[in-house]
C-alpha cells in the first residue's frame, strides 16, 4: 500500500487540485466548442489543431521575435483567431445551409492539413517552452508542492471562463448574439450585421482554443499532435455536458477534470477511459446531456 | 494511414562489374526501415541510412567488386505498415537484408517475415529482449541494446551507489511492464526494495498526479519505465513539481541522446541511464561523428546509428567470405562464427541466440556548466563489461539454444 | 435542408442496367488484376473497400455518420487473429467469429449511440470507439503495442492452403463480392426502403408507424457485422492485428474513402477505397504529406464535389451506380 492511502484527506486534496488544473483545459476547450456550436451549428473538429496552433504561436513568438509568454497570451489567440476568421469566410460560410455533418467533415479535413504540415516541419518529438520567470518555483501548501504556474492556470482560466459567460449571458452584445442564433432574420431586421457576427464568433471560439494552447505550452512539450489527443476527450466532455448552456460547458469541464484526477489515484489504469464510461452512462440516463436542452 | 513502399532509393554504390553471379540478382540490397518522420526520426531515421552508406563506403565495397544498394522506408511505428514494406521489399524488390527497425512491435512482425522468407534481419533500433528470447530466429541478429541490458545496467549501478528504495512509474502496456519487471528483479537481487508503483495510461500527457504519488512514497529513486514523449514529459513535470530538489532521483530506463537534447541540460542534468555507445567516448567515435554529422543535418550519431554501421560492416564481411547472400540462415551462421571487429564497437561476438555481445556504459547527463558544446551531454559513470552486460544465454528461453 | 446523401430515392422498378454492367466490370477486373498488380495490395484494398461499403450502408442509406467504425474493424481483426492463432480456428470460422463479435459490439454501441442524432451521434460513436481503443491498448489478449503477430492463415475448409498468395486472393475476392451483393440486396429490400425513408424524414416514418429506432439499430448492427468481415479478413491477409486498426484515424479514413467515392452510391466506396489505398502506397515517399493530401481531398470533396467521384459520374451520365 502506498502511504497515500494512509493519509487520504491531504493527498486527496492535492489530487483534487491537479484535477482542477486539467479541468481548466477541458473547460476552456469545451467552452470554445460550445460558443461556436451555439452560433454556427458546427462542431469544430479542428479545435484541437487550433489549440496546437496557439502553443506553436507562443513558441514562435519567443524564438523568432523574442516576445515572452505574457505577450503571447494576448497576441497568439488574436493571430490564431484571425486564421479562424479566414477559414470561416473561405469555407464554413458556404456550408450553413447544408447538413451539419458537412461542417464536421470540413473541419476534420482542415485538422488533418494543419497537423500534417506541422508534423512535416517539426517532427513529433516536441519542442520545449519554458515557464515564464515570474511564475517559476512554487508554494508548499503542506499537503503538496504547487508549482506557481499551475496555480496561475487555474485562476486565469476561471477568470476567462466566467468573463465569457458574462459576455454572452449578461451583456447587450451577448443578447444580440443569442437572438441571432434563435432568429437571424428578425435580428437582421434590427439592422445588425448577422454574417459578420457569425464570423467574429467563430474567430472568438478559435481564439479560446489558442489561448488554452498558450497556457499548455509551458506544461507539456509543444508538439503537432498535442491537440488531436485532447480533442476527443473534449468531445466526450461536450456530449456529457450537453450543448445547452455556456455554464454547462464550464462546469462539466472542471467537474470531469476532478473526476479524472481522482481516478488516477484509485484506479490509474482506467484514467484514460473514465470520461468515456461516464459519457455512456449519462447518455443512457439523460440522452441530451447534463445541461442540454433536449434534441 | 499506411504505406507499402517507401522506395526512395537513397544511395547506390556501384561495383566494377566483376563476376557477381553468386549474389542474388547480382546486387546486395540493404533495406533500412525505421521511423523517418515521427518520434524516433532523430535517433534512427535518415541517420541510419547515412550510417549504412558509410559502412558500405568504409568497407570498400566498390573496390572489392561488390554491388551494394541501399533503400530506405518509413514504417511510422506501425507493425502493419512495416510488414507490408518488408513483404514487398523481399517479394518484388529483392532486398536481402533488413536493418535497424526501431519499435518492438514492428521488429517482432519483421522478425517473423524474414524467418519465413529466409533473409537476414539486423536489429539496431528495437529494444524488446524477447527478440533473442522466446522469439529468437536463426535469421536475426540483435545488435545494439535491449530492455534487459538497460534494466540491468541502470538498476545495478543505482542500487550499488545507495539508491535502494524504488518507486516505478510504468507505462501501462506490454513494453512498460517488461521494463518494470526486469528492473525490479535487478533491484531486488542487489538488496534494494520496491516501495510501490503506479501504472499510467499510454500515452499520457499529464503526469502530475502520478508524480505526487511517487513523491508521497518517499522512495529514493523514481524509475521511469516508459519511453519517448512519456519519459520526457515525466522528467519535465518532475522538475516542475520539485521532485529532484526534494531529494528524490529519477532513473530513466529508456532514453536516448535526442531525448536529452530535447529536454535541455537544465532539466535533464543528473539523470542516470545506460547506453551502448556515445560519440565522445574515444577518438574513433569522435572521428565517426565528425564525418557523420554533416551528412545528417548536423545531428550527431546515436547508439542506434552506430549499431547500424557496425552491423552492416559485419554483414558485408560475412557475405564476402561466403561469396553468396542467397541463404539468410547461412549468412547469419557465418556472422555468428566470425568474431566481430569494427571501429565503433571494437571486438565482440554474436551468441547462438542472435545476441551481439559488447560492453554497455552507464552515463550521467552533464550539468549545464560542464558542457562545452551543444552535443556535449554525457559523462561516463561506469563501464559494464561485455560478459555482464546482457542476459545470460540460458535465461532467455530461446529455442535455438538447446538445454 | 439538403440531406447528407444526395442520391435520389431509387426508382425501384427499373433495376438499373448500369449497376449490373458495372458489377460485371468490377468482377472481371478482380479476375484480371492479380496478373498485373501485387496481390497483397489488392487484398488490402478489397478489405478496405468492403469496410467502406459497410460504412456507407449507415451514412448513405440511413444518414447516420459514425465516426467510430474503427471500433468494429479493429476489434474484429483482434478477434479473428485470436481465434486463428490461440484457439486454432480454421480461417472461415475465424472470420465468422469476428463477424459475430463485431455484431455484438455493434449492438451495444448502437443501442447507446442511436439515442442521439446528427453531430452528437458522430461524437458519441467516436468517443465509444476511443474508449475501446484504450481498452485494446491495455487488454492482455490484444498484445498492446505489439498486436497479435504471426497469425496463421490456415487451410480454408480444411484443404485450401491460404498461405499460397493466389488462394488467399481468391478467398478475399469471393468474400468481397458476396458481401457486396448482400449489401446491394439489403439496400433494395423493403427494409432498405424504410431506412431511406428514415433518412429523408424521420418524423414522417415514425408517424407511419415504423419503430425507427429498431430500424436504425438493425442497420447499425448490420454495418458493424459487415465491417467485422472486412476486419477479420484483413487480420488473416496480413497475419497481424494491431492498434492502427482500432485507433480513430482509421475511422476518419473510412469516412474519407466513402466521401471521395460518393456517399449513398453502391460503387462509390469501392472506388474511394482503391484510390486512397493506392495513394497511400504510391505516395509513401512523401511521408507525412500524405496526411495533408488527405486533408485537402476532404476539404475539396466537401466544398466542391459533395456527390463524390461515382456520384458525379452517375449524375453526368444520368445513370445509377
Amino acid at each position: 500500500m502506498f502511504e497515500i492511502f494512509g493519509i487520504p484527506s491531504q493527498a486527496l486534496f492535492g489530487q483534487l487540485l491537479i484535477g482542477l488544473i486539467n479541468g481548466s483545459f477541458y473547460a476552456l476547450l469545451s467552452l470554445g466548442l460550445a460558443v461556436i456550436f451555439g452560433m454556427l451549428n458546427i462542431i469544430n473538429f479542428s479545435h484541437g489543431a487550433q489549440y496546437m496552433l496557439g502553443a506553436f504561436a507562443a513558441y514562435f513568438l519567443l524564438q523568432v521575435a523574442g516576445l515572452n509568454y505574457w505577450v503571447a497570451l494576448v497576441v497568439a489567440p488574436i493571430a490564431v483567431g484571425f486564421t479562424g476568421v479566414v477559414i470561416e469566410r473561405l469555407f464554413l460560410q458556404w456550408l450553413y445551409k447544408l447538413d451539419h455533418l458537412y461542417g464536421l467533415l470540413l473541419t476534420f479535413g482542415l485538422a488533418l492539413i494543419i497537423e500534417g504540415v506541422f508534423r512535416n516541419y517539426f517532427g513529433s518529438s516536441g519542442l520545449p517552452y519554458r515557464v515564464p520567470d515570474a511564475l517559476q518555483g512554487g508554494q508548499n501548501l503542506g499537503f503538496m508542492f504547487l508549482p506557481n504556474y499551475r496555480a496561475w492556470v487555474i485562476v486565469f482560466s476561471v477568470v476567462v471562463c466566467f468573463a465569457t459567460w458574462f459576455l454572452i449571458e449578461r451583456t447587450r452584445l451577448g443578447a444580440n448574439l443569442r437572438a441571432a442564433t434563435e432568429n437571424p432574420t428578425l435580428v437582421r431586421a434590427f439592422g445588425i450585421n448577422v454574417p459578420r457576427m457569425i464570423t467574429l464568433t467563430y474567430g472568438f471560439g478559435v481564439g479560446l482554443a489558442a489561448l488554452a494552447g498558450v497556457m499548455a505550452a509551458p506544461i507539456y512539450n509543444v508538439s503537432p499532435q498535442m491537440g488531436s489527443d485532447l480533442i476527443i476527450i473534449v468531445f466526450a466532455v461536450v456530449v456529457i455536458g450537453g450543448m445547452g448552456s455556456i455554464m454547462g460547458a464550464i462546469l462539466t469541464g472542471f467537474g470531469l477534470g476532478v473526476i479524472e484526477g481522482l481516478t488516477k489515484v484509485f484506479f490509474p489504469e482506467a484514467s484514460n477511459t473514465v470520461i468515456f464510461v461516464i459519457m455512456a452512462i449519462v447518455l443512457l440516463i439523460r440522452p441530451s446531456g447534463l445541461f442540454g436542452r433536449g434534441t | 494511414m499506411k504505406r507499402i513502399i517507401g522506395l526512395a532509393t537513397l544511395a547506390v554504390a556501384i561495383g566494377c562489374g566483376t563476376a557477381q553471379a553468386q549474389y542474388s540478382d547480382g546486387v546486395i540490397k540493404i533495406g533500412v526501415m525505421n521511423d523517418m518522420s515521427g518520434t524516433y526520426a532523430d535517433l534512427t531515421g535518415p541517420g541510419s541510412v547515412v550510417a549504412a552508406q558509410m559502412a558500405v563506403e568504409d568497407f570498400g565495397a566498390a573496390a572489392k567488386g561488390l554491388k551494394v544498394e541501399i533503400v530506405g522506408a518509413d514504417h511510422q511505428n506501425k507493425p502493419d505498415i512495416g510488414s507490408n514494406v518488408v513483404r514487398s521489399w523481399i517479394d518484388t524488390d529483392k532486398v536481402d537484408v533488413i536493418v535497424d527497425v526501431p519499435t518492438s512491435s514492428v521488429a517482432l512482425a519483421v522478425n517473423e517475415i524474414v524467418r519465413e522468407k529466409n533473409k537476414v534481419f539486423l536489429i539496431s533500433g528495437a529494444a524488446a529482449s524477447n527478440l533473442t528470447g522466446d522469439k529468437c530466429s536463426p535469421n536475426t541478429v540483435h545488435w545494439t541494446y535491449d530492455t534487459w541490458a538497460l534494466a540491468n545496467g541502470t538498476g545495478n549501478a543505482i542500487v550499488k551507489t545507495g539508491g535502494k528504495n524504488w518507486f516505478f512509474l510504468t507505462a501501462d502496456y506490454a513494453f512498460g511492464h517488461a521494463l518494470e519487471r526486469d528492473t525490479a528483479a535487478v533491484v531486488e537481487k542487489n538488496g534494494g526494495k520496491v516501495m510501490g508503483k503506479v501504472r499510467h495510461p499510454f500515452p499520457a500527457t499529464d503526469f502530475s498526479s502520478f508524480l505526487l504519488q511517487a513523491q508521497a512514497s518517499k522512495a529514493q529513486i523514481i524509475g521511469l519505465a516508459n519511453a519517448g514523449a512519456d519519459t520526457t514529459n515525466a522528467i519535465k513535470q518532475a522538475a516542475e513539481f520539485g521532485i529532484v530538489k526534494g531529494g528524490q532521483s529519477l532513473a530513466a530506463l529508456l532514453i536516448f541522446i535526442s531525448d536529452v537534447k530535447a529536454l535541455g541540460l537544465p532539466t535533464a542534468q543528473g539523470l542516470v541511464f545506460t547506453e551502448a555507445w556515445y560519440w565522445d567516448l574515444n577518438d574513433a567515435n569522435r572521428d565517426f561523428a565528425k564525418r557523420f554529422a554533416p551528412r545528417n543535418k548536423g545531428i550527431h550519431p546515436s547508439m542506434i546509428h552506430a549499431g547500424v554501421y557496425s552491423a552492416v560492416t559485419h554483414y558485408l564481411k560475412a557475405v564476402t567470405e561466403l561469396k553468396s547472400d542467397a541463404d539468410g540462415k547461412a549468412v547469419v551462421a557465418k556472422m555468428k562464427a566470425t568474431p566481430t571487429d569494427d571501429k565503433l564497437f571494437g571486438k565482440g561476438t554474436i551468441r547462438a541466440d542472435g545476441r551481439k555481445i559488447h560492453p554497455m556504459y552507464l552515463f550521467e547527463v552533464k550539468k549545464p556548466e560542464e558542457s562545452k558544446g551543444p552535443w556535449d551531454l554525457y559523462k561516463l559513470r561506469a563501464t559494464i563489461p561485455a560478459n555482464e552486460a546482457f542476459r545470460p544465454i540460458g535465461e532467455g528461453k530461446c529455442p535455438l539454444v538447446s538445454g | 435542408m439538403q440531406q447528407i446523401a444526395p442520391m435520389e430515392a431509387s426508382v425501384r422498378t427499373e433495376r438499373s442496367r448500369s449497376e449490373i454492367v458495372a458489377f460485371m466490370l468490377m468482377a472481371v477486373a478482380l479476375i484480371v488484376a492479380p496478373a498485373v498488380i501485387y496481390p497483397l495490395f489488392l487484398m488490402k484494398a478489397l478489405c478496405f473497400a468492403l469496410f467502406a461499403c459497410a460504412f456507407n450502408l449507415l451514412i448513405g442509406y440511413v444518414g447516420l455518420l459514425s465516426f467510430g467504425h474503427a471500433l468494429f474493424f479493429g476489434w474484429a481483426s483482434y478477434i479473428s487473429a485470436h481465434a486463428a492463432k490461440v484457439w486454432g480456428f480454421p480461417p472461415e470460422l475465424a472470420v465468422l467469429t469476428a463477424t459475430a463479435g463485431a455484431a455484438a459490439l455493434g449492438f451495444v454501441a448502437g443501442a447507446i449511440a442511436i439515442r442521439r442524432q446528427g453531430i452528437y451521434f458522430a461524437m458519441v460513436t467516436l468517443a465509444l470507439a476511443q474508449m475501446m481503443y484504450f481498452f485494446a491498448v491495455q487488454a492482455p489478449f490484444t498484445g498492446g503495442e505489439d498486436g497479435i503477430q504471426s497469425v496463421p492463415r490456415g487451410k480454408l475448409f480444411g484443404f485450401l492452403n491460404l498461405a499460397d498468395q493466389m488462394t488467399m486472393y481468391t478467398f478475399v475476392a469471393i468474400v468481397f463480392l458476396l458481401c457486396f451483393l448482400l449489401i446491394y440486396r439489403i439496400i433494395h429490400s423493403p427494409f432498405g426502403e424504410v431506412l431511406k425513408a428514415i433518412r429523408e424524414n424521420e418524423p414522417r416514418a415514425i408517424s407511419l408507424g415504423y419503430k425507427t429506432d429498431r430500424y436504425k439499430l438493425a442497420a447499425f448492427v448490420l454495418s458493424a457485422a459487415l465491417t467485422g468481415v472486412a476486419g477479420g479478413t484483413k487480420a488473416l491477409v496480413f497475419q497481424l492485428a494491431s492498434l492502427t486498426d482500432v485507433n480513430w484515424p482509421m475511422s476518419g479514413e473510412v469516412v474519407l474513402m466513402t466521401l471521395l467515392g460518393g456517399l449513398g452510391t453502391v460503387f462509390g466506396p469501392v472506388v474511394g477505397a482503391f484510390i486512397i489505398i493506392a495513394m497511400q502506397n504510391y505516395l509513401a515517399a512523401f511521408g507525412q504529406w500524405v496526411l495533408v493530401i488527405q486533408g485537402v481531398i476532404f476539404v475539396t470533396c466537401v466544398m466542391l464535389f459533395r456527390r463524390g467521384i461515382v456520384g458525379e459520374i452517375a449524375s453526368l451520365l444520368r445513370i445509377k451506380l
